[in-house]
Order: C-alpha cells, then structure tokens, then sequence
C-alpha cells in the first residue's frame, strides 16, 4: 500500500523527548490513518502519556514533529489544536465542577460554532435551542440526560469520564484522543463506553487511544502500537500484536495476553 | 431582536430591584439615611460592586487595582465639565470610554499572569496612577488640592449658548440643573441600567465561559477556547463599570482626588462583593450598601444615641452596655465591619446571599424534600 492509499491523517515523525537524562520517548514514528482507532498500549512508564502530551500540544518534543492533516501542530496552542479538530478526553476527567452537566456539554458546542473567542452577550444562553437540543440528545446517548442540571462536580468519577467524553463528541472532532476512557468505570459502564465508541466508528472519526484494558483495546483498535522504555517496540494489526513474542515478553513479563471479546 | 430577551427569573428580579432602587428614599427614611448625598453613594457604590463582581465573581480573576478606573472616570468626568459643559451625558460617555481604554491597557498587561501575580500586577498599576495623579500628573489631577471646578473653566460648549453665570455651575442634564433627590434618582436609573447589563452578560454564552474560565481554565483551553481575549473583555468591562461609578461620583460632586485610586479604596469593592456574596447578581449591590451604611450611619452613632436605644434598661446596666456598645460604633464602625466580615467569610462564604439562600431552602424543604442539599450546590443559570 502507497501512503496516498492510506490516507494518513496523523503523523508523529521521529519524536523524541528528553527530561533530564532520561530517555521518555525515542525514535517514534508513528502513523494513523483517517476513520481508524489506533491503540497505543505499553507497561507503566513506558511513556504513552508523555507521547499523548506531546501530541496534544502539552509537553513540546525534544524533537521531531506531529503532522496533522499536513499542518505541523507542534508548538501551537491548545485551543488552536482543538479548533483544527483534534480533541482530547484526559485521564483524569478534566472538566468544569462548578457548571451544571447541560452546560458542560453545551460550552464545547460554543467554541465549535462560535470559535477561539467571540463576545456573545446580547442572545440569552436559554435561546440557544439548537446547541442545547444537541447536548440534551448526546447526554440521553450517553445516559446522563436526568442528571443534566446537577453540578458536574457532583457526579461520580465514571460519570464524569462519560460527560468528558460527551463534551468532546459534540464537537465532531476529526481526530479523537483518549487517555483510557474507562479507567475507574465498572464493567457495565465500560461496555457502554466501548459501544458508544463503536457508534463514533461507525460515523468514521479517527480515534487515538490509551488503554490498559485489553478488553477495550481489542474490542475497538484496528491497529496497535506497543510502547516499551519509550520505543515502539512492534505495531500491526490485533491479532499480529497479540501473537507477537516481543511484545508479550515486555507487556506481560512472558504471560500470555488474554483472549478479549474480539 | 435579542437585545432585551431574558428569561423570565431575571425579569422579575430586574422588575423587584427597579423597585427597591427606587423607592430607596422612602424605606431608608426609618434607618437614617434617606438623604441625597448617600442615596447616591448607595447607588454609585453599588454600580462599582456590580461591575467588580462581573470580573472576580465570573473569571475569578482578583483584581487588587479597580479604584484605579473609579479616579480616571472621576478624572474625566471633571474634565469634561471644565473643558466643555456641565451636561451629565457627555462626561458619562467620556470617563467610560477612558475608563475603558486604560483597562484594556492595564487588563492586558496584568492577565498576562494569573492567581496571585495577577492581583499583584493590578495593585502595583493602581497604586503606580495614584502616585503619579499626585506627582508628575499634577498638571492633569491638580495633585492634593483635588481637580475642581473654577470661574475661568473654558465649558466651550455651554458659552456658545448663553453667558457664564454667577459662581460655579452645577451638573445638569439636558439643560436641567439637578436638584434634590434628582442627583440621587440619575444615580438610580445608572444602577438599574448597570444591573439590567450585568443581567445580560451572566445569562449568556459569554457569561458561561467566564464562569467556565474559573472553573478550570486548562479545560477551556482544551476545548477550543482562547482564554485571555474573554478574561480581557470581562477585565474592561468591570473597568468601564468603575469608570461610570468615577463619573457619578464626580457628578454628584464636581471634584476629583487621587484619593478615591488608593488601595483602601480597591480593597473596598473587594469587601464588597465577599461579603453580599461573590458571583451573584444581587450580592454585591448589598455588600456596598452594607458597608457604605455602616461608614456613614454607624459611624455617626455616639453615647447619646446609644443612651436613647437602650433607655429601657435599668440605670447601671444602662451605662455598662452603652459603654461596651460604644466601642462598636461612632468611631469604631471599623470594628464592628471587620466583625461582621469575619463572621460572614466563616460561616456564610457565599456572603449575605447564601444566607438568604439557606432561609430560602428552610422554607422550601416541607414541600419539596431533598431540595435543600440541592441549593448550595445549584448552578447559575
């Protein structure tokens, strides 16, 4: 397969990242091609959030650069990189307590339509049907709908990851980061999650997830990359990766990587 | 066409605090303080809280520097009766638009940082105008002798249409001299004007995201929002509240100081909105009366008033408790404030307004159980 075939929409080139003397990310090359999840897992350590961060715009690689739909996005600002349409759910929910759910979910709404900044004062938040009505309808998606006018800071840690989630799908990214979206959810939470994150799928948003549940990641990954010491030590497809000796020596100390509901 | 939509709740509250602003002369005539000067005071005091509040009580963003836009708008508001006429309207315009201008100077500048610094940042700007209205601005700000108004002022545009009077001119509006209560109830239709805007701006999108902004700025970055430009509009805006103030207070009495831009006076709005209660529409206009009472009521009261309240008590115990009164009042006004201010931050943190809300739920919870817990927490809509 050509590159043009594949259609890369994410390019992490040769990324590297020192703090201090130590070696977080090295050698990362790593592509993603449009409507597809790519997972990215790896022991503690190994260096999956730091690669998160520098992709997001959070932590600025030693170096290298991360390529978006042929825009470099390296050295941009947060919200310059979410208006280009990528958006990041965090690992531990970041999202504002002190606002009721509804308005959590309809603040991101406002950047999309709206963009970085505009002085909305004369048109009441209550006449803004439209944005609400969406909100309300991805809130009934996620089962959060009679929860709406509670304080978000309220809600429980799994419900929060959820609304998180929430507040980014609204906005209909192009490219969709997830820092182990289930992480401190129950299993049928979980399950809820990867169903909902099946139907994004099907709407083909390109997904980058973090995720220690292998459950999750070979429920939803169509590729995987397996992060150790800060290398991409094997990358292919789940079946490839599950099969790789590399990789379950690193992973799992020798052990076998379970059988998940693939 | 959306310019006075509101949702029902604040027209109702905007309709209740008409009311209440304008029937000031008559409720406060019982607590002594039914006269103009006051009044206005009342009212003026009360826009500065307003506009403060939208500032610190939406972004969260601690300005230590506001008094700063009360004396440029004093400053310019006094000007503009020297140099062109003593019509209210043009020196309103004017000490807002500047009020504003150096807002957006100093707002700029200050939110480069956040938290502490940027409180810092604010105070050493204030601080910075007030020392120099008193040195090199000396020619501008007339330094301590206060900017007045003199015979020889050119007023252009007054003496194109008749003769210069006899003694200084007073404010006017539209040709019509204020007289009376009519200082205090322009003052009033400022407040109401003021807090119909504030209206405006908590109840939208952009209300929102400064609420947003103090809740947790990372994530507002995160979802697309630039931060700075909207701390800065919500910075110029509570800017141009203090410069309207400033103007009023230079209307009211034709005379600016460098006074009124010292840090006891930043500190003051400050007081204000904690203690009516920070973020809430309401809180701050009573957090100023509260304080605004207390400085020109209380601090009037002396042995002999106190004599007449606790007449009914026998003799000896008479003298012990107006003694001990004593040190509360008149002079120690300031003791008793301090009191009241701790008492509020201990146990009311949400300020006069949570008070209010907690005897609200009291009588809410018979008929609506499990609603109590609900109203601490309940989201500003």
């Amino acid at each position: 397969m050509t590159q043009a075939e594949k259609n890369i929409v994410l390019h992490v080139a040769d990324v590297h990242k020192n703090f201090g003397g130590l070696h977080a990310l090295s050698d990362i090359d790593l592509q993603v091609e449009e409507g597809k999840t790519h997972a990215i897992i790896g022991p503690n350590g190994a260096g999956k959030s730091t690669l998160l961060n520098v992709i997001i715009g959070r932590i600025a690689p030693s170096r290298g650069a991360v390529v978006f739909d042929g825009k470099v996005l390296t050295g941009k600002k947060p919200h310059e990189i979410n208006q280009m349409g990528v958006v990041r759910v965090f690992q531990t929910p970041e999202i504002f307590p002190e606002l009721s759910v509804l308005q959590n979910v309809m603040a991101p709404a406002f950047a999309k339509r709206d963009g970085a900044f505009r002085i909305n004062i004369l048109k009441p938040l209550s006449a803004e049907g439209e944005i609400r009505d969406e909100a309300e309808a991805i809130l009934e998606d996620i089962g959060l709908h009679e929860r709406r006018l509670t304080h978000a800071g309220a809600l429980s840690r799994g419900d929060k990851r959820r609304m998180e989630l929430a507040m980014c799908l609204i906005q209909h990214p192009r490219l969709l980061l997830l820092d182990e979206p289930t992480a401190g959810m129950s299993r049928h939470d979980t399950n809820t999650t990867i169903d909902l994150l099946k139907k994004i799928k099907a709407r083909g948003m390109t997904k980058v997830i973090i995720e220690h549940d292998m459950h999750v990641v070979f429920s939803l990954a169509d590729r995987i990359s397996v992060l150790a010491g800060g290398r991409i030590i094997a990358e292919g497809h789940p079946d490839e990766v599950r099969g790789n000796p590399k990789v379950q020596e690193a992973y799992l100390g020798g052990s076998h990587i379970p059988e998940g509901a693939h | 066409m959306y310019l006075f939509a509101m949702p029902r709740r604040d027209a109702i509250a905007l309709a209740l605090f008409s009311l209440v602003v304008l029937t000031m002369p008559f409720w406060l005539a019982p607590l002594g303080a039914s006269y103009p000067g006051l009044l206005q005071k009342f009212a003026i005091f009360g826009i500065f809280a307003i506009g403060y509040n939208i500032l610190f009580g939406l972004t969260g963003y601690l300005s230590f520097g506001h008094a700063a836009f009360l004396g440029i708008g004093s400053y310019t508001a006094v000007w503009s009766f020297k140099l062109f006429t003593m019509d209210v309207l043009p020196a309103v315009v004017f000490a807002v638009v500047m009020a504003g201008l150096f807002a957006l100077l100093i707002g700029w500048l200050s939110l480069k940082r956040s938290g502490i610094y940027f409180s810092i940042l604010t105070l050493a700007f204030a601080q910075m105008s007030y020392n120099m209205a008193y040195s090199v601005l000396t020619p501008i700000t007339n330094g301590e002798t206060s900017l007045q108004l003199t015979l020889k002022d050119p007023r252009m545009i007054d003496l194109m249409f008749g003769p210069r009077g006899e003694g200084l001119p007073t404010a006017s509006i539209l040709g019509h001299n204020f007289s009376g209560f009519e200082g205090f109830y322009f003052t009033a239709v400022m407040l109401i004007l003021a807090f119909f805007i504030a209206q405006k701006v908590f109840s939208s999108p952009f209300g929102m995201m400064l609420r947003a902004i103090k809740s947790n700025q990372t994530r507002m970055n995160y979802t697309g929002f630039n931060t700075k430009p909207y701390a800065l509009t919500a910075f110029v805006i509570s800017g141009m509240y203090a410069g309207l103030a400033g103007a009023l207070l230079a209307i009211t009495d034709p005379l600016a100081g460098a006074e009124r831009m010292q840090w006891t006076a930043s500190g003051e709005v400050v007081l204000m909105t904690i203690l009516g209660g920070v973020g809430t529409l309401v809180g701050p206009v009573i957090g100023a009366w509260l304080i605004k009472y207390f400085e020109n009521i209380f601090s009037a009261f002396n042995d002999n008033v106190l004599n007449r309240v606790f007449d009914f008590l026998p003799d000896g115990t008479q003298e012990l408790v107006v003694a001990v009164a004593g040190k509360f009042v008149g002079e120690g006004w300031h003791l008793t404030l301090g009191l009241l201010f701790v008492l509020v931050v201990v146990f009311l943190p949400g300020g006069v307004m949570e008070g209010v809300r907690r005897v609200g739920a009291l009588f809410q919870r018979p008929s609506k159980p499990g609603s109590g817990a609900a109203v601490r927490v309940q989201p500003a809509e």
